[in-house]
């Protein structure tokens, strides 16, 4: 089979000067030099932290409202949503005995994918997305977080969604969106 | 307080002094040689790691060995199908002890969304993990935690072979080693039966 297309020639250094490679040393040397003069852009982590942005998604969490009661009424819909299937939730009775509220509610951290469809889903508002994001764990079990770990991340959270009492005022379209960004307690 | 540590608080002031297993531990944990074990998107932030932004160097941990010989520590960052599983166990088999594994996001960790046959529910099926990192991926601030999380077991179990308290908390002990190939079948897998 004949040989197609043209092989490019191997560059020969010519002369003395150059065929000592010098130049060749000396372009790289200069090339470091001006770079240590440039401005620095490694960050010192675990001294230095990224401010993170508004709606960054971490580690999931839930609130609690300004009276302090567990917002999550055990509808099982972040755990009908989830993905990877992270979330196992047990509901129980309370209060008058009509409502009802979680008993488990547990989230295995290392099968979340921080896809904040939880959120996004919840119709209480009760879960949330951190901004949490540097956890490491030692052992499997060590990363289900249980019921009592997600409130104390999620902390207390005021908006206008209320299952045990008025609403300030009616829920407009938008309101939604509106009270969403604000941060979450347990944040870093 | 014993007999030698009130000998060498007597010592010469410019005089250093330690012990060989605290020598050899403080060697250990700032040269951790790592084994990137990159199988899908977790090792990109893998990458973010050893680059100037982060620069995990600054943990002496920079020198990505590519061959399992030369390494200590084995990131398993990504999904590890079934096919890559006896891979894996391999090159696991390969390090030289002592040898530290990170499982870094969830799939590694315990499969993560791929609930599926084809996928190893987890590495630590496979082989023993030392630190699991959740997240899909993690951002690489938490893979630096890891290595430091590494590097306090190390100074741990050196300080604990003679009875002393760690000097920085570590968490928990270490988790029980990978289940016997009876209980697991992707080991059974890797084991190549």
């Amino acid at each position: 089979m004949p040989l197609t297309g043209k092989p490019v020639k191997r560059p020969v250094p010519k002369g003395f000067w150059a065929g000592s490679y010098l130049p060749s040393v000396l372009k790289g040397m200069w090339i470091t030099l001006r770079h240590m003069f440039r401005p620095k852009v490694t960050m010192q982590y675990p001294e230095e932290k990224w401010t993170m942005p508004e709606r960054y998604r971490g580690l999931p969490a839930l609130v609690r409202d300004e009276q302090e009661r567990v917002k999550c009424v055990a509808c099982f819909l972040c755990q009908y949503v989830c993905p990877p299937k992270a979330i196992h939730i047990e509901a129980q009775q309370i209060g008058t005995g009509i409502e009802k509220g979680p008993k488990v509610f547990d989230i295995n951290m290392l099968r979340c994918i921080m896809c904040g469809y939880c959120e996004e889903v919840c119709p209480e508002e009760a879960i949330f997305l951190t901004k949490e994001y540097q956890t490491v764990g030692m052992s499997r079990d060590g990363l289900i977080y249980h019921k009592d770990r997600l409130l104390e991340m999620g902390g207390i959270r005021p908006d206008s969604t209320h299952k045990w009492g008025p609403l300030e005022k009616p829920r407009a379209a938008g309101q939604v969106a509106a009270t969403a960004p604000t941060a979450v307690g347990g944040t870093r | 307080m014993s007999d030698i540590d009130r000998d060498l608080r007597d010592a010469e002031p410019w005089l250093l002094t330690t012990r060989i297993a605290d020598y050899i531990a403080w060697g250990r944990k700032n040269s951790l040689w790592p084994m990137p074990m990159g199988l899908a998107c977790c090792a990109i932030e893998m990458m973010a790691v050893v680059a100037p932004r982060y620069d995990i160097a600054r943990f002496g941990a920079e020198a990505m060995r590519f061959s399992p010989r030369q390494a200590d520590m084995m990131i398993v960052a990504g999904t590890v199908v079934k096919k890559m599983a006896p891979a894996v166990k391999r090159i696991y088999d390969q390090m030289p002890e002592p040898k530290w594994v990170i499982a870094m996001g969830a799939c590694a960790s315990t499969g993560g969304m791929f609930r599926s046959y084809a996928v190893t529910q987890g590495v630590d099926e496979l082989i023993p993990v030392d630190v699991y990192i959740p997240g899909c991926p993690p951002r690489p601030e938490a893979l630096i935690e890891a290595v430091m999380q590494i590097q306090r077991l190390i100074d741990a179990r050196a300080r604990a072979a003679r009875g002393a308290e760690p000097a920085v908390p570590v968490e928990q002990a270490r988790p029980k080693a990978a289940s016997t190939p009876a209980e697991a079948p992707a080991a059974r897998a890797a084991a190549g039966k």
